[in-house]
């Protein structure tokens, strides 16, 4: 046995041996191991959350979450479970009907996790009624437009602009169900220092932030999700070669 | 006290979207007057106030699942102007056409085999048991294929060109999002000869059957009208892009050559209150002399020449049966129809031919505006988006005149002068009833676009008196 493989410890995702380093959270470890775990606030680069709860996994026998739950010797993880398929595709339903997606003529259809995640977990139609909320558009920065119809309110963007831009564009205002992404400033985001280029205009999920004038460039067929399903890259094992 | 009589036809089978008819009978049976009515409606341009530029292409399709590519197109069109890119580069605009020619196509086979041809083969009168698609398909076999290959073949064009076949995103403001790749382009290629053949029989249908019903079709819920669509700097027909030319019914040229920038100049629309679909007009003659017909008549009167030789052949027989002046016998538009069928598959063969097709040149942007107005003739008639754009590229405003809007006067003259002809005094059966739709259905109307709704409504038949007393109902379709 190497040095190396002596720091790693070993634990199972559905009875395969994982190895990881302390301090890794499972939702790593699981990537490096080309096991993909279904996730949508957590995005590689930025500090985990743990908000959304779709990364729900049996931690020896317990619900946590993947993006959050460091690993540990010996545990034992539940991932690809029907029960927990049906779990995640319950929190999906409910991203839906707490928003309004008319993914029909939204410019992220195709390239969104959001939907991509309700194919992967074979959504049919949600157990849930439609809320049809009233939310804004702000389309006051000039290259940038909020959709707020589409926020699932999973932070990535108020980390990216802290963690990746240094910057403090984004924030979370109200509570409970009137909760929303704000901006620090009173007149939209086009007061804001955010700018296009920043990795806070690319770490929305879904369609609620968009580069401006680009929609619909890419033709169907060629998107992200067209072919292959969300979390493909990493069971294939592009990630562990990275 | 005598009661005057109304009597509604409610639904229009085989029109897409949904009708009434009501024809409103006086004290002594006579008919004084028919209105085709709109029954949904929920308007699609306040919808889109708010909303940025670049989704309408893609979101204003969903007024029709018939023809979303007009809309489509159009929409696109108006946005190549606010983005500044309206001179596209060669594989944009012939990308385009290419999509656009197989949504005539398609649309056009559709309406002639599923919609017209029941009435066309059995005739108006004949039971409504084999008066219908699956009647044809059992009489004609071969021509039911063939109709459902055609219109496959003008998908597979849609899905080539706009990604996919129904509510694809190919159109973008200033270009398109892909071009034609030589797998599918080898793959359409295949079929071009056995849909070209197809095409020239379906003319001959249409042809031999008005020609040998001449007479009796002639009167049929025909009138004089004025005659309105786009057509190419030298006259030709051009369904994709033009300047507007209107006709009277004798041929004279109301307008000819007008810049769609500046329709609002020439066209006005008026607002009755007993309907929710708008009556277009031409502004210098006014709303009672104005009105026009547009479609595939229309666009056989107004073009001086079609520039593709199968269909310059038809049209010229076309022409010939009015001795080179305007047709304006309604059911005429069933072999316009046609005629344009074969120019949209000749045209579709050429364009599969170019290398443009296969350029990596795709979008053109050039100065911002605030105003977008596309225009381009529709299967059903000239198809009118205009948009008002903000600094902050969302919509302002915006007005819709779609192909169906254009013919709402003309399809309640239609109406009116069916019901005159053949409903008069007479006991209403489902074949006089049907008299009705048949002149509705030439011009292909597509309802519930016209009103710019969403959405699907049960059907029932009704009539009732001036109080509003039903005095009897039924349900139909
Ligand atoms: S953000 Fe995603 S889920 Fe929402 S409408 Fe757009 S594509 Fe659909
Ligand atoms: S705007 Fe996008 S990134 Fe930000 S919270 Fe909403 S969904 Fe998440």
């Amino acid at each position: 046995m190497s040095a190396q493989d002596a720091a790693k410890l070993s634990f199972t995702i559905d009875g395969k041996e994982v190895k990881a380093e302390p301090g890794q959270t499972i939702l790593q470890a699981a990537a490096l191991a080309g096991i993909y775990i279904p996730h949508l606030c957590a995005m590689k680069g930025l500090s985990p959350w743990g908000s959304c709860r779709v990364c729900t996994v049996l931690v020896n026998g317990k619900p946590q979450a993947a993006c959050t739950m460091p690993v540990a010797e010996g545990m034992i993880v539940e991932n690809d479970t029907a029960e927990l398929k049906d779990l995640r595709s319950s929190i999906v339903e409910m991203l839906f009907v707490e928003g309004n997606h008319f993914c029909m003529f939204c410019e992220k259809s195709g390239n969104c996790e959001l939907q991509a995640m309700g194919y992967r977990l074979g959504m049919l139609q949600p157990r849930h009624d439609y809320m049809f909320p009233t939310r804004q558009v702000d389309a006051s920065h000039p290259d940038v437009m909020l959709d707020h119809n589409r926020c699932i309110l999973c932070a990535r963007c108020i980390r990216a602009s802290k963690e990746l831009d240094g910057k403090n564009v984004f924030q979370f205002i109200h509570r409970g169900a009137h909760k929303r992404i704000g901006v620090d400033a009173a007149g939209g985001a086009g007061g804001t220092n955010l700018a296009v280029t920043d990795k806070a205009a690319e770490a929305c999920p879904v369609g609620c932030i968009v580069k401006k004038r680009v929609g619909f460039a890419v033709p169907i067929g060629q998107r992200l999700y067209d072919t292959k399903p969300i979390g493909s890259h990493i069971e294939a094992g592009r990630a562990a070669k990275e | 006290m005598s009661v005057a009589k109304r009597i509604v036809i409610e639904p229009v089978t085989r029109v897409e979207g949904h009708g009434k008819v009501t024809i409103l009978l006086d004290e002594n049976g006579k008919v004084v007057q028919a209105r085709l009515h709109i029954v949904e409606f929920r308007g699609f341009e306040r919808f889109i106030q708010g909303r940025p530029f670049w989704e309408v292409p893609v979101l204003v399709q969903r007024l029709c699942g018939i023809c979303p590519v007009s809309h489509h197109l159009a929409a696109a069109k108006a946005m190549d102007r606010v983005v500044g890119g309206e001179k596209l580069t060669p594989t944009a605009e012939k990308m385009r056409r290419l999509m656009h020619y197989g949504q005539i196509y398609q649309s056009h086979a559709l309406h002639f085999f599923h919609l017209s041809s029941p009435d066309l083969l059995f005739g108006f009168d004949a039971d409504v048991g084999i008066r219908n698609v699956i009647g044809v398909a059992g009489k004609y076999p071969d021509l039911a294929v063939q109709a459902v290959m055609m219109r496959k073949y003008g998908q597979e064009i849609i899905k080539a060109t706009a990604g996919k076949k129904i509510h694809g995103t190919g159109a973008i403001p200033g270009g398109i999002n892909k071009n034609l790749s030589l797998a599918e382009r080898d793959g359409l290629l295949k079929e071009v000869e056995q849909q070209i053949a197809w095409s020239k029989g379906a003319v001959k249908i249409a042809k031999d059957y008005t020609v040998e019903n001449l007479t009796k079709l002639a009167p049929f819920g025909s009138f004089d009208s004025n005659h309105l669509s786009l057509v190419r700097s030298d006259g030709a027909m051009d369904l994709y892009d033009g300047n507007l030319r209107a006709i009277d019914a004798q041929g004279k040229v109301i307008l000819d050559q007008v810049d769609c920038q500046k329709y609002l100049d020439f066209i006005a629309e008026e607002v009755r209150d007993w309907s929710y679909m708008k009556f277009p007009f031409i502004r210098s003659l006014g709303p009672d002399k104005g009105w026009y017909r547009v479609g595939p008549l229309a666009r056989l009167n107004t073009a001086t020449f079609i520039d593709t030789p199968l269909a310059e052949a038809a049209r010229k027989e076309f022409v010939a049966v009015t001795s080179g002046k305007p047709n304006n016998v309604t059911m005429a538009y069933h072999w316009a129809r046609m005629i344009e069928l074969l120019h949209a598959m000749e045209k579709m063969q050429a364009l599969l031919n170019d290398k443009d097709l296969q350029g990596k040149d795709l979008v053109v942007k050039g100065q911002r505006r605030e105003v977008g107005i596309g225009l381009l003739e529709a299967p059903r008639g000239t198809l009118f988006h205009h948009y008002v754009v903000d600094k902050n590229d969302m919509i302002v405003a915006a007005n819709l005149i779609v192909s169906t809007t254009n013919n709402n006067e003309p399809m309640n003259r239609a109406v009116a002068k069916v019901a005159r002809d053949h409903l008069q005094g007479v006991e209403i059966t489902e074949a006089l009833l049907n008299h009705v739709e048949v002149a509705i259905r030439a011009y292909d109307p597509c309802l519930s676009c016209a009103t710019h709704a969403l959405g699907q409504m049960p059907l029932m038949l009704a009539v009732v008196d001036h109080r509003g007393q039903v005095l009897d109902e039924k349900s139909r379709g």
